[in-house]
């Protein structure tokens, strides 16, 4: 079981590490279906069943179709994965590798702090989560609901922009590209 | 099923350095990336690490609160992908690129 | 029969379901039938349920019904809930048959409209926002209602929106509402906070018990709930919304007017008197105000060209007469008006509403005239709405509310003859403005040719027009002052529901000498229109000449100028705000620095020693300005590395400090 958890843990920093690094849009995202994979795993792990059902359902599965979604419709090729490569000259890591180098060595500091606690014994069943989303968590469900409402009519909004009421005929030309 | 002698094996800080690493990753991506696409992937890896973290912490102490605050990042994440992806189509349709430095002209 | 009560809000709202979303594919006469029937059969219920709850009464006069639990979260679980009692049913029963009545109207006055299914899913909407606050039992559920009420609003005002003058009445009268409702909603916010509960009967019962009459709460949450009813009602300081808000079809004014919208304020501080009884600050201030808005308001319609903002000022002082009743605590009286005005002012406006679309659409009183033979029986009806609106004596609803409240004004505890002359002053000008609209449309002679072909008004607009008619005529005999046969079925039956007024000063002979002036002032009112605008119009076209009679006129005629000091004292300085805000103040300042540096070290002689140290420091000022600007570059990525450090700092400093 513990070696399930590294070997988990190991693949989601490689894919991550993928995700972040290669060029072409498409296998980043396949690397960070894998990454996400690997973490519903580790939270299998845990003891959580519920939530690794739901990373991959809505995670690895919805908001990845999404993204696909999107891939095809930008339908970038071959000349977009040059460019990529070009912006990604060796320079351009120094600066954010030195901040995450900083984050994680604060929190490396703050974990140290707290001591090795192992965790807890019990699986927390899917039953459990449920009585408390919907007992003390109730108002933090409808206002998530009413998040997503405003995401449904914000992305429906912007979408219907594109039909070309607005932009005209550069619209139009962006149209036939794509 | 677990058993309990796999899980009093893993200490806790262990997941949260996992959390801690895939979150470092994340923000290196968002702020290495020029590509939007790769914006919003990373974005969504800093999502899930802070998921995890949360799920780390009600595993330590037993409570479903961890999970039902992953099921509250797992509803942002989606509003937000949601949003931020007609909003980046809708900038690839105008500007015709993806890079996110090219859209630097703010109208106020 | 009381458990059909949720079927009141519910069928105007399933008839704003189906219209809204399948309007488009349903045929005018279907529109026509869908709307009017839903408002029709809650009328209906309604006139049952009434008629059930008056022959046997549920005990204690109170129904509740509770439908289901809304939210349960943390010990706040309001519910939605029905409660029926004495006030409620009357409100319900005016609302809902009005409502139906100018349904039935608009399917002929609308029947030109390309929007027929849009406008009757908006009226469904308001009719069942209105029924949802008159029977909610939670200030919640109200909230709800009083919300909705106001989204519908905004919507009719704005009908016609292709025109943008309509879509500015419309932000206007959201806006302004707004304010109130805000106002409200902290009102809410506290009450429940000291209190523990939103349900509307417990929570005046604790209030009663928890807090002494003045308890400083108590003030100021009345006060907060009478800025809520302010709004909504268009009682000052946030009356200037209702007269613009006749940019919207003239059914809706009706509605607005008499049953849906504005009664809300005066049904609010009814339902929750309780709260204004433990504050008398609060209560004497709902009274001054409506004393003042009341003659402002008249003095205002006084002047007016367009017949509807005549009207639509005289709601706004009638409504001064409502809450000048609840502020002297004759809360009965208050609601034996809003019953009374609620079916002349609709007769008013849909009467209105016909001279006005026989003029194809001229709005202007001084462009019509001797319209009494050409449309007789409109004539008619607008003659009965105005006399019951200026109280004629004996025979119209109007003087035996407007009556009552006078008397309560000058006799009850917080009554005092200030109060009662403001109201008999109003009284006066309600009869002359109102009749100065009569005078001149419908006598004198005719200013524009009707167009040739005008199509009578068909059954579907008289007909409701007959039956308010006969509802202003006939609508006060059930409550008359003693030397009238002192019949109080009335007020005896709201008794369930609030508390009855005493008189404290006063005598029985000095009601009898104030009705009999009242009576002067409604006849005096009418004698001196006639006078002005029949018989001898010449001497107000004199008077007229005289530069400070026409600079007065202007003044009234602009609502006593509130539209130009509130612009003066709220827009513009906000608009300014924005402007300065907009051209980057700061980094203006930083500019101006720069420049003036730069131009002082030309000034210098450049072959200075000291110049060197100067021009270092040039630099740095422009190192440092860059910087600034750099800030500023719009590029996401360098605001997102900002964050990123910026919160490392911060955890830093929470580690280490």
């Amino acid at each position: 079981m513990e070696i399930t958890f590294y070997l988990s843990a190991a693949i989601a920093i490689a894919a991550t590490l993928m995700v972040i690094t290669v060029s072409n849009a498409t296998h980043a995202l396949l690397y960070l279906i894998v990454s996400l994979l690997a973490v519903a795993i580790v939270f299998f792990v845990l003891g959580a069943p519920f939530a690794a059902a739901l990373e991959i359902i809505i995670y690895a599965g919805a908001i990845m179709v999404l993204f696909v979604f999107v891939m095809m419709m930008l339908n970038l090729g071959k000349a977009a994965a040059a460019r990529e490569q070009g912006w990604l000259n060796p320079g351009i890591w120094t600066g954010p590798g030195v901040l995450a180098a900083l984050l994680l060595a604060e929190l490396a500091y703050i974990f140290a702090q707290g001591g090795d606690t192992p965790w807890g014994t019990a699986a927390v069943t899917a039953k459990e989560v449920g009585i408390a989303l919907f007992g003390p968590y109730l108002l933090g469900v409808e206002l998530a609901s009413l998040l997503l409402l405003a995401g449904l009519v914000g992305a429906c909004h912007l979408g219907w922009n594109q039909a070309g009421i607005e932009t005209g005929h550069e619209e139009e030309r962006g149209h036939e590209n794509g | 099923m677990r058993t309990v002698e796999a899980i009093a094996a893993i200490p806790m800080h262990h997941g949260l350095v996992l959390a801690a690493i895939l979150f470092a990753l994340g923000m290196i991506g968002i702020l290495a990336r020029r590509n939007l696409v790769f914006i919003l992937m990373s974005i969504e890896i800093m999502l899930n690490a802070a998921g995890l973290a949360f799920v780390v912490a009600g595993a330590r102490w037993e409570q479903a609160d961890g999970q039902v605050m992953l099921i509250f990042i797992l509803a942002v994440a989606a509003a937000e992908v949601s949003v931020g992806l007609a909003l980046l189509l809708l900038l690839y349709r105008r500007f015709q690129t993806l890079d996110a430095d090219a859209v630097s002209k703010m109208r106020g | 029969m009381l458990s059909l009560l949720w079927l009141i809000p519910t069928l105007p709202l399933a008839g704003f379901l189906v219209l809204a979303l399948g309007g488009k594919y349903l045929g005018h006469r279907s529109i026509a039938v869908i709307g009017t029937s839903s408002t029709a059969l809650s009328a209906l219920i309604a006139i049952l349920i009434g008629m059930d709850f008056i022959a046997a009464p549920p005990p204690g006069f109170v129904f509740r019904q509770e439908a289901w639990s809304w939210i349960a979260v943390a010990g706040f679980s309001p519910g939605i809930g029905f409660y029926l009692d004495a006030l409620s049913l009357v409100m319900v029963l005016v609302v809902t048959l009005i409502s139906f009545l100018i349904h039935l109207y608009s399917t002929e006055f609308m029947s030109g409209d390309e929007d027929y299914a849009r406008f009757f899913a908006y009226m469904n909407l308001f009719v069942g926002s209105m029924c949802i606050l008159i029977l909610a039992d939670n200030l919640l559920f109200l909230y709800l209602g009083w919300e909705g009420v106001g989204l519908c609003s905004y919507l009719l005002i704005g009908f016609w929106y292709r025109d943008p003058a309509n879509g500015r009445a419309a932000r206007k009268a959201f806006i302004v509402t707004r304010i109130g409702d805000t106002a409200m909603a902290i009102g809410l916010f506290l009450l429940f906070t000291h209190l523990g509960t939103l349900d509307i009967q417990p929570l005046m019962q604790c209030a009663g018990q928890q807090w002494p009459e003045g308890e400083g709460l108590a003030i100021l949450t009345a006060a907060l709930l009478l800025a809520g009813a302010a709004g909504k009602s268009a009682q000052l300081p946030l009356q200037t919304w209702l007269p613009d808000a006749m940019a919207g079809p003239t059914p809706v004014s009706a509605l607005m007017h008499a049953a849906t919208m504005v009664t809300a304020g005066v049904y609010l501080i009814a339902r929750t008197h309780v709260l204004f009884t433990l504050a008398p600050v609060v209560q004497h201030a709902v009274a001054v105000i409506g004393a003042l808005t009341l003659l402002l308001a008249g003095f205002s319609a006084l002047v007016q060209t367009d017949i509807k903002r005549v009207l639509a000022y005289s709601t706004i002082s009638q409504i001064g007469y409502m809450f000048l009743a609840l502020g002297v605590g004759a809360w009965s009286a208050a609601i034996f008006h809003l019953v009374t005005h609620a079916f002349f002012k609709a007769l008013l406006f849909l009467s209105a509403g016909v001279v006005i679309m026989s003029l194809h659409e001229e709005h202007n009183i001084f462009r019509m005239g001797a319209l009494r033979k050409k449309l007789p029986i409109v004539f008619w009806t607008f003659l009965i709405g105005s006399a019951s609106l200026a109280a004629l004596p004996l025979v119209t609803a109007g003087f035996y509310s407007k009556d009552l409240i006078l008397w309560r004004a000058w006799s009850s505890a917080g009554g005092n003859p200030w109060l009662w002359a403001a109201g008999w002053g109003g009284a006066i000008l309600t009869g002359l403005y109102i009749f100065r609209v009569v005078f001149l449309v419908f006598f004198g002679e005719a200013r524009t040719a009707m167009p040739p072909g005008t199509a009578r008004p068909g059954l579907r607009i008289t007909l409701p027009l007959i039956v308010l008619a006969a509802f202003s005529l006939v609508g006060g005999w059930i409550e008359t002052p003693p030397f009238l046969g002192n019949l109080t079925l009335f007020s005896s039956f709201v008794q369930h529901a609030l508390p009855p007024a005493q008189a404290v000063h006063g005598e029985k002979n000095d009601e009898t000498i104030l009705e009999l002036l009242a009576i002067a002032a409604s006849l005096g009112g009418i004698a001196l229109a006639y006078l002005l605008f029949l018989r001898y119009p010449a001497f107000l076209q004199g008077m007229m000449l005289i530069p400070a009679f026409a600079r007065i006129r202007e003044f009234w005629q602009s609502g006593w100028g509130f539209d130009r000091f509130y612009e003066f004292l709220f827009v513009r300085p906000y608009l300014w705000l924005a402007h300065a805000d907009r051209r980057d103040v700061i980094d203006n300042i930083y500019k101006m620095a720069l420049s003036c540096m730069l131009r002082w070290l030309q000034k210098v002689d450049p072959h200075d020693v000291i110049n060197t140290i100067y021009n270092g420091l040039a630099g740095l000022c422009l190192f440092l300005h860059r910087a600034l600007s750099a800030t500023q570059s719009g590029q996401v990525r360098r605001y997102a590395a900002a964050i990123a450090t910026g919160s490392i700092g911060i955890l830093f400093i929470g580690i280490f400090a």
